[in-house]
């Protein structure tokens, strides 16, 4: 416990020290990304931690709970669904539809050239009608005004609504994944993941109709006041004046901290939960599959259940803060979902803070997101100490500035490797 | 009805560029296959293997071209690809030094294998992103086309035309001289064949002698330089970006398990399935369906079952049907 709090004191070191040196609006501009951080490493430890299972999709998972966000707050678009809103819905459901009449088809059929002929037929004929219903529809969608919109548009509910609902919309699609690739071979499913999420990707690139695709959706709504409207109240300028602060930094400060505390109170009740999980019946059942699937499935467990269980709950914690972070950004721009960054960047936060362990994931989530931030300056210093002593204008001198930016890559992969040779349980290991 | 003209026009837009394509994916995927076979885990650096080859293979090129040496009609990176290929065989072979050998050693699970190489494909790219950046690198040289549309047109007065690019042979060309060369290395030659003998029982082949380190190394060494090829044909073919050749990286692992993991027949034959799906999914048939039917039932829409932003789904696609309906692969790879 003591080593533990050693850590998170240093790590709030870290914070503060930003804070004190560069500025508190950056400080609480890194903290808020390292908290939704923390919660997509706490979803990844789940997985992994919990289960061993390998799910290197976490970017699709983060992207769908953005996607929930526009989904659920973004303002209605007038006459959209009218226009194309149930045939899209009836497409997806005989899309739907064509694989579980297909799926049946494999399953009751007797094996042979029969089977694989109606399979052929069921699939074919799906699609086609598929697209016969999907593609008026989606054409009827993106002709409103398509500078302006061109999407189907939200239900317009308050944004923290769409938190869960971006739960909700991860693990449906981690049940869906689960179902076909869970049970298979490790790496397997890693793979597959990978496929999944640079799926959901084009999917979000490409489909103007769901959410505008590459013209992508800004100025979504907010659960906090804006920094303009602060500006304007008469109170709040009074307020950070009698304390001596400009009223122009002191709303960007308040906006921050507010975020803050909205994603404080999820992280709080994240880890609580996960804790209470762990230490529970089913956490030790969790371990256990996870330390000898064989004895446990020996046991009478259902392991590729619990499985699928852990897999859809974990991704579901994800989705939390995917929606998180689009709330954060006010923005949703498909274009921006990198693997490096949303995927191997969370890895290196679970292995860094300790598979198995909330706290570790918790701890890696803060640690590496300052890193992953603060190494580009450090870099740029470090660059700039070596070639002080070179020629100005030198081609060396001038590449070497320009490549400072790429060391982030560089960094996160020797740390991640340097901690999995040296200390491959992590910095707070699990148990 | 015109059947020369839309079979030209096949010819032309899936049949030519899903060959070229289906030999990189091919070479990339036997790389992986490889690794797979000998050492046993997924590696997930081996994209950005590829565009450290390639890397290496550009700034060679670009001395090459500087001091005026060229290879006439074919492309300078060819005379420099086997610098690019010792280059990258000695960053692998430091990198099992340094990294993977002491995993092995420990016989850590595949999984931690699979995010070592995680830690090292984050590694490689930011040494390939410091050194050459990130712009889009343009590296092809020499003669643009073997056999141009123009060309074609007028040699058969046919009305659509077939243009074949000289990358595009090269790529299929050296595809094919590498595939013989590897086959022949693995049936015909002492290393080759305790390498197979080491993929199919590793404690057998230890008890018969078989130093394991040595064909650990002949691995690391051919894997090298069946990514720098593939790597150097694709990015000759289209052009070089860091980041393209992590995006490969499904593709290729999707050739590599439809065709069997650690199969090396089976990476070859994996890599035209994927190649040619991606490609017969996403072409648009309305040109060559135009020739073959009747004017007044030419189509109106582009009759293109999926647009080209998909194709990652079209790999994902077969690689979940041969996962579910046949998980050793088409050549029953192995399954750990």
């Amino acid at each position: 416990m003591n080593r533990t709090l050693l850590l998170f004191a240093f790590v709030a070191v870290l914070f503060l020290g930003t804070g004190m040196l560069q500025s508190w609006n950056s400080a609480l501009g890194i903290l808020n990304m390292a908290l939704i951080s923390a919660i997509m490493a706490l979803g990844v430890n789940m997985q992994w931690g919990y289960a061993g299972l390998f799910n290197v999709g976490v970017m699709g998972f983060v992207a769908l709970g953005g996607l929930a966000v526009v989904l659920t707050s973004a303002p209605p678009v007038p006459g959209a669904f009218a226009a194309g809103g149930w045939g899209v819905l009836g497409a997806l459901v005989l899309g739907a539809a064509t694989i579980a009449a297909a799926i049946q088809v494999w399953r009751r059929l007797p094996k042979g050239a029969v089977r694989t002929l109606a399979l052929l037929a069921v699939l074919v004929v799906g699609f086609f009608a598929f697209r016969t219903v999907f593609d008026p529809a989606v054409a009827a969608i993106e002709a409103i005004n398509p500078a302006l919109f061109g999407n189907i548009g939200g239900l317009g509910l308050p944004v923290l609504l769409a938190w869960p609902a971006g739960g909700l919309l991860a693990a449906a699609a981690a049940w869906a994944i689960g179902k076909t690739a869970l049970g298979l071979r490790s790496d397997y499913l890693a793979i597959a993941t990978l496929g999944i999420a640079e799926i959901i990707i084009a999917v979000m690139k490409n489909e103007d109709w769901l959410a505008r695709g590459v013209k992508n959706m800004i100025s979504l709504p907010r659960p906090v006041p804006y920094e303009v409207d602060l500006q304007r109240s008469a109170a709040f300028v009074d307020w950070a004046q009698t304390w001596g602060f400009d009223p122009m930094t002191a709303s960007a400060i308040v906006v921050k901290l507010c975020y803050a505390g909205l994603f404080g109170l999820v992280l709080v009740a994240i880890v609580a939960l996960t804790e209470l999980a762990l230490n529970s019946p089913w956490g030790r059942m969790m371990r256990a599959i996870r330390d000898n699937e064989v004895a446990a499935e020996a046991m009478g467990k259902n392991v590729t259940r619990r499985h699928l269980q852990i897999f859809v709950l974990g991704a579901a914690v994800i989705g939390i803060a995917g929606a998180m972070m689009t709330t954060l950004d006010s923005q949703l721009t498909p274009g921006t979902y990198q693997p490096l960054r949303f995927t191997f960047l969370i890895w290196v936060m679970v292995i860094v803070g300790g598979s198995g362990s909330n706290w570790g994931a918790v701890l890696g989530g803060f640690l590496i997101w300052w890193l992953w931030v603060m190494v580009e300056p450090i870099g740029l210093t470090l660059i700039g100490t070596v070639t002080a002593g070179m020629a100005d204008g030198s081609w060396l001198k001038t590449h070497l500035q320009d490549s400072a930016a790429h060391m982030r890559l560089l960094t996160m992969g020797l740390i991640l490797l340097l901690v999995l040779r040296f200390s491959p349980r992590g910095l707070i290991p699990g148990r | 009805m015109d059947i020369l003209n839309a079979l030209v026009a096949f010819l032309n837009f899936v049949f030519v560029p899903g060959l070229a394509y289906g030999a990189q994916l091919a070479l990339g995927a036997l790389g992986v296959t490889l690794i797979y076979g000998i050492l046993r885990f997924s590696n997930f650096a081996h994209g950005d293997t590829m565009a450290f080859g390639t890397m290496v293979t550009i700034l060679v090129t670009w001395a090459l071209q500087s001091a005026g040496i060229g290879a006439g009609p074919l492309p300078t990176a060819l005379i420099a690809l086997p610098f690019g290929i010792a280059a990258t065989a000695a960053l692998v072979l430091g990198t099992d030094r340094a990294v993977y050998r002491f995993y092995r050693k420990q016989k850590a699970a595949p999984t931690i294998l699979v995010i070592v190489s995680l830690g090292v494909m984050f590694v490689m790219n930011g040494i390939v992103r410091f050194i050459i950046g990130v712009e889009e690198i343009s590296f092809a040289d020499g003669e643009r086309f073997l056999v141009t549309a123009g060309e074609f047109r007028a040699m058969t007065g046919l009305q659509e035309g077939l243009a074949i690019r000289t990358t595009q042979a090269i790529t299929v060309v050296t595809a094919i001289v590498v595939m013989v060369a590897l086959f022949w290395f693995l049936n015909r030659t002492r290393t080759g064949k305790s390498m197979r003998a080491f993929s199919d029982n590793e404690d057998l082949a230890l008890l018969s002698g078989i130093n394991p380190e040595r064909v650990v190394a002949v691995t690391w060494i051919l894997a090298a330089a069946l990514a720098t090829t593939a790597g150097v044909l694709y990015g000759l073919d289209k052009s070089f970006k860091a980041f393209t050749f992590f995006q490969l990286l499904l593709p290729i692992f999707a050739a590599a398990i439809v065709g069997g993991l650690g199969s090396p027949i089976g990476a070859i034959a994996g890599g035209f399935v994927v190649a040619f799906s991606e490609v017969t999914v996403t072409y648009a048939w309305k040109k060559v369906l135009t020739y073959l039917v009747p004017a007044d039932w030419a189509p109106d829409g582009l009759v293109q079952l999926m647009s080209t932003d998909y194709k990652f789904a079209v790999s994902f696609a077969i690689l979940i049907l041969v996962l579910l309906f046949m998980p050793t692969g088409l050549f029953k790879g192995k399954s750990v």
